[in-house]
């Protein structure tokens, strides 16, 4: 008698946790939007939990976070900011990993400027070379150890042009304006492949790597469901995903 | 802690940019607002509306579609570079014309409306007096519509200072060239030094309200000078 008891109550008590079903709120770094949606799609068919997706730039976010956003967890475009967040006893310690990391891509919108190569760059047959503010997008950083590696840096310094992050680097080579720039691969590549105009998929040894960093916000320590998100995004199903957008 | 020397380089970027934009407004705002204040053309609703546009629409629109027509496949990207001045985006004449359209109506508007406040009397009188068209500009439209101007002037000047969503989306942050107090701003608060951008915040956050405050203190002082006169 006692024995079923318990076992019904622990029935109960596991049918109770399933249909505690929650929304999360999570911040996501606009580079992310893509495969995040994805992986919040799979999540949620997984589980009862919804998942509200906010997108914007990572520090924003931070100050953001820093005053009282509502967010349950938070996938920075960088690694710095997540630990800025731990140190501020904001984010739960321990929480912190690196959920994608970004490969780095030379393209034009000219199908035969970039062949492959970064010869362009030596031969300076452009007019401007776009990348990301390399003070606050790690891409921009990433393209700057490369022109250091490949000894370009002070010859193309004259014709940066600088984003504010990788999307609008991307911008100012898909609308022409520079010639060429370093971009996300995950932004030109589908399927592995890239998909206009032509590019360099700059090997990984020449940069840092694009580390981006996930972390559970102290407004999410007690969510069952910021937990499981955090732990699915580590699952191989989301590997996939991420790696399907161009992440390494 | 005080302003740094890129500070510096971008707080003269600024005052030079508002300074051109502003006096190549009201060469080409005048004309633009003397028409409106006088045409009855069916053209009047569509232009006046255009005029305006930049007053509502986002910033982020202006630029993106400002980003496209400077480019090389753009109308402005091909006039420029019919007329072998390259492509504009990215540099400091980009910004120039970007701002012209951005602070268009903050100076057409208060030009037009001093021109209509002025009515039609006082250059029927001109007239009379055998005083030509440029003659009753420049006697009577000018001295008279001087509030108006000098109001076009100062907030054509100080709404470029401001521009930011614009800049952002084609100056691409170049140091001396188009990297501007606004944008040097939101570096700061992306790079999470707080400390800076408050420098900078605070001493745009001073001049604006300096620069309203004035405007205010000479339309109030305008206006009890007008009343002494009309009596």
């Amino acid at each position: 008698m006692r024995g079923i008891r318990l076992n019904l109550l622990l029935v109960l008590m596991g049918a109770s946790l399933q249909v505690q079903a929650e929304q999360l709120t999570v911040a996501v770094a606009s580079n992310f939007t893509a495969p995040m949606r994805e992986i919040a799609g799979a999540f949620e068919g997984e589980t009862d939990h919804r998942v509200r997706l906010v997108f914007g730039s990572s520090g924003k976010f931070y100050a953001q976070i820093r005053h009282g956003a509502p967010f349950e967890a938070f996938f920075s475009a960088d690694r710095a900011k997540p630990e800025a967040l731990e140190q501020a006893g904001l984010a739960v310690p321990g929480s912190r990993f690196t959920y994608a990391a970004g490969g780095l891509a030379l393209w034009s919108g000219d199908g035969n400027l970039v062949r492959g190569g970064p010869g362009a760059l030596e031969r300076g047959d452009f007019n401007k070379l776009a990348l990301a503010n390399p003070r606050l997008a790690p891409y921009g950083a990433a393209a700057v150890q490369v022109l250091r590696k490949l000894g370009l840096e002070e010859g193309t310094r004259p014709h940066w042009v600088q984003g504010e992050n990788i999307a609008q680097a991307y911008q100012f080579v898909a609308s022409g304006n520079a010639d060429l720039g370093f971009v996300a691969l995950s932004q030109v590549s589908e399927g592995g492949h890239i998909d206009s105009g032509s590019a360099w998929e700059v090997p990984e040894d020449l940069h840092d790597p694009i580390r981006q960093d996930a972390v559970l916000l102290k407004r999410g320590v007690d969510s069952a469901a910021a937990r499981a998100l955090l732990r699915f995004v580590r699952s191989e199903r989301a590997a996939a995903i991420i790696e399907s957008y161009g992440y390494r | 802690m005080g302003f740094s020397d890129t500070d510096w380089t971008a707080i003269w970027l600024t005052l030079r940019l508002a300074s051109t934009v502003t006096v190549l407004l009201l060469l080409i705002g005048t004309p633009i607002a003397w028409w409106l204040a006088k045409s009855r053309s069916r053209w009047k609703g569509p232009v006046g509306a255009l005029v305006a546009m930049p007053l509502v629409l986002p910033p982020s629109v202006l630029g993106f579609y400002l980003l496209l027509a400077m480019g090389p496949g753009g109308p402005i990207g091909q006039l420029t570079q019919a007329l072998g001045l390259g492509i504009l985006s990215f540099t400091f004449w980009g910004l120039v014309i970007a701002s012209l359209f951005y602070s268009l109506p903050f100076v057409v508007q208060p030009i037009q409306n001093a021109i209509e406040a002025l009515g039609e009397r006082p250059l029927e009188v001109a007239a009379t007096l055998r005083a030509g068209p440029w003659d009753r500009f420049f006697t009577v439209v000018v001295p008279q519509a001087r509030p108006g101007f000098i109001s076009a002037a100062i907030l054509g000047f100080a709404h470029t200072v401001g521009e930011f969503g614009v800049i952002l989306m084609i100056g691409g942050n170049i140091p001396g060239e188009t990297r501007v107090v606004s944008v040097q701003i939101y570096d700061y608060v992306e790079m999470l030094e707080y400390d800076r951008a408050h420098w900078l915040a605070g001493a745009m956050l001073l001049f604006s309200f300096a620069v309203l405050l004035g405007l205010y203190l000479f339309r109030q002082r305008r206006s009890r000078a007008g009343i002494g006169v009309g009596a």
